[in-house]
């Protein structure tokens, strides 16, 4: 019995330092793409050409998803606000939903599983076939060489596309809502533009789709650069990517949004 | 310190955690020469070769390369010390995403502000070299094996080292490009001057390119000598491992208990 309990108890003491020890070496790992960030913005090319493979091709899904999701919005808006004869207000609803809410979660969830996916894995794969340590051994360090560029390109290209999937959700909604089912165009747009606020909404969703950035470059970044180099080391590290990377975004933006909508 | 070793490898022993690799190992590369360290698979030859990289530090023992010993290198030390070497992976470890041209290029583009005009000269002069100047256009995944060995070993020289570093270059190759490469590491070496390291299990191959072999098994030297004296070594280790017979000092059967009480024989059934 007492042993039973001891092994249970050891257990749990492992699996806990384990976590500790892990969130200590995903902190390490920040920190030193931080301070190793100098070659990429001396280099600024580094980071333009991982803009262009993690930003310019997750615009296709970006876009479509952005516009899709608009359009649900403009149904689904439209049916609940003739209820109470406000259908002209359906421009504000499509709009502060997209701009606060979905433009930064969705589009941050799509860009966990396009580009961060491919992120993991092909850091993973450049580990198991020992390009990291051949970079190594040419002098040249892995972090500042190849995860920086790849972690600025993230962080700058996030907001953007949240940005981007937000303007397509409003052209969506307004497709749906003023061509397809004629609600008025002038308080479509009138009312939209007296009810976002510049600060209050587009701003605050910005930063949230910047800290969504930072949260989903970093675990992908972590999950290829600690990935046993086997394939099905890379694979799990690919998964644990989407997954823990879908969690933290969720998780993040209950707190943002706690931090930054208290009843204002 | 002799001044006529560039490598020095002092009763040197390594353990990963609890595991013994080396046990006091002590072995020396004279400056201009080619030495393999030789043994089977998992007797601590590619370690070695990572402890003269500097990718991990010995337990015990020292490792000096010119002179430096490579335990008291900080990071900016170690990186220092390995602009002077080069290393050439197993499987070449070519840069996937970069044209031949481009990872022959890397390094020189990394750590000179060299112009691109004579950065292209360089560059194909290291191609001309192994043979794959007209290659330079094509991406790692479009080369066979022997070919992405041979880029890797342009990119390996490409800032003449003075010290090279071969892990397993002959390993899955065919008849012609071990030639190849066993032909390249020796004119390589001598050409520009450099040292060789040479890891492998690869006999025939290497014994006749190289200038001393050391044979490593169980984490010890267990012989040395010039390729002639081990061809007519009598060591029985040795003469298994050049003969490539399949019992003796390492026996075919890993140890296991008896035979018949395995298979649950009783008495007088086995």
């Amino acid at each position: 019995m007492l042993r039973r309990s001891a092994a249970v108890l050891s257990g749990i003491g492992g699996r806990v330092v384990s976590a500790v020890w892990r969130l200590g070496y995903a902190s390490r790992f920040f920190a030193l793409t931080l301070l190793s960030s100098g070659t990429s913005f001396r280099r600024i090319g580094l980071i333009i050409k991982e803009i262009y493979f993690t930003g310019v091709l997750s615009l296709i899904i970006i876009l479509v998803s952005g516009l899709f999701v608009g359009m649900v919005l403009g149904l689904q808006g439209y049916e609940t606000l003739q209820t109470y004869g406000s259908e002209s207000a359906l421009g504000v609803l499509v709009a502060l939903s997209l701009v606060r809410e979905l433009g930064p979660v969705v589009a941050a969830l799509l860009f966990a599983s396009r580009a961060g996916s491919a992120i993991t894995a092909e850091i993973g794969l450049m580990k198991a076939t020992e390009q990291l340590t051949a970079m190594e051994m040419m002098a040249i360090d892995p972090i500042a060489r190849v995860v920086a560029p790849r972690f600025w390109a993230g962080v700058i290209s996030m907001p953007l596309l949240a940005a981007m999937f937000s303007a397509m959700g409003v052209f969506g909604g307004y497709l749906v809502g003023v061509v397809l089912i004629g609600v008025d165009e002038g308080s479509f747009w009138s009312q939209m533009q007296s009810a976002v606020d510049v600060k209050e909404d587009v701003l605050n969703g910005v930063i949230k789709s910047f800290v969504f950035g930072i949260a989903c470059t970093w675990i992908a970044l972590l999950e290829g650069y600690d990935a046993p180099p086997t394939a099905e080391g890379v694979s799990g590290a690919t998964t644990r990517t989407v997954v823990t990377s879908s969690l933290a975004v969720l998780a993040l933006d209950f707190v943002l949004t706690a931090l930054m909508f208290r009843g204002a | 310190m002799s001044a006529e070793n560039l490598v020095e490898i002092d009763n040197v022993s390594f353990a990963y955690a609890q595991r013994e690799v080396l046990k006091g190992i002590n072995l020396n590369v004279p400056r201009g020469k080619v030495v393999a360290i030789m043994g089977g698979s998992g007797c601590g030859k590619t370690t070695l070769l990572r402890l003269i990289g500097g990718q991990i530090k010995s337990t015990k023992g020292e490792v000096r390369i010119d002179g430096q010993v490579m335990n008291d290198l900080d990071q900016e030390g170690l990186y220092r010390m390995r602009r002077r070497m080069g290393m050439l992976f197993q499987f070449g470890a070519l840069f996937t995403d970069m044209s031949v041209f481009d990872n022959v290029a890397f390094q020189m583009r990394e750590h000179t502000d060299l112009p691109e005009a004579l950065i292209r000269d360089l560059v194909l002069m290291k191609l001309d070299a192994v043979g794959l100047r007209g290659a330079r256009a094509f991406m790692p995944s479009e080369l066979s094996g022997g070919m992405a060995r041979r880029v890797a070993l342009a990119r390996a020289v490409a800032l003449d080292p003075m010290l090279i570093l071969y892990d397993e270059p002959f390993a899955g190759l065919d008849p012609i490009s071990l030639g190849v490469i066993g032909n390249l590491i020796r004119r390589l070496n001598d050409a520009l001057g450099l040292t060789s390291v040479v890891v492998t299990h690869d006999v025939r191959e290497s014994l006749a390119i190289v200038d001393y072999v050391y044979f490593v098994s169980e984490g010890v030297i267990v012989a040395q000598g010039t390729p002639d004296e081990i061809r007519k070594s009598d060591k029985p280790f040795v003469h298994q491992f050049v003969h490539g017979e399949m019992d003796g000092p390492v026996p075919f059967h890993y140890p296991a208990p008896a035979y018949a009480a395995a298979l649950r024989l009783k008495a007088g059934h086995a």
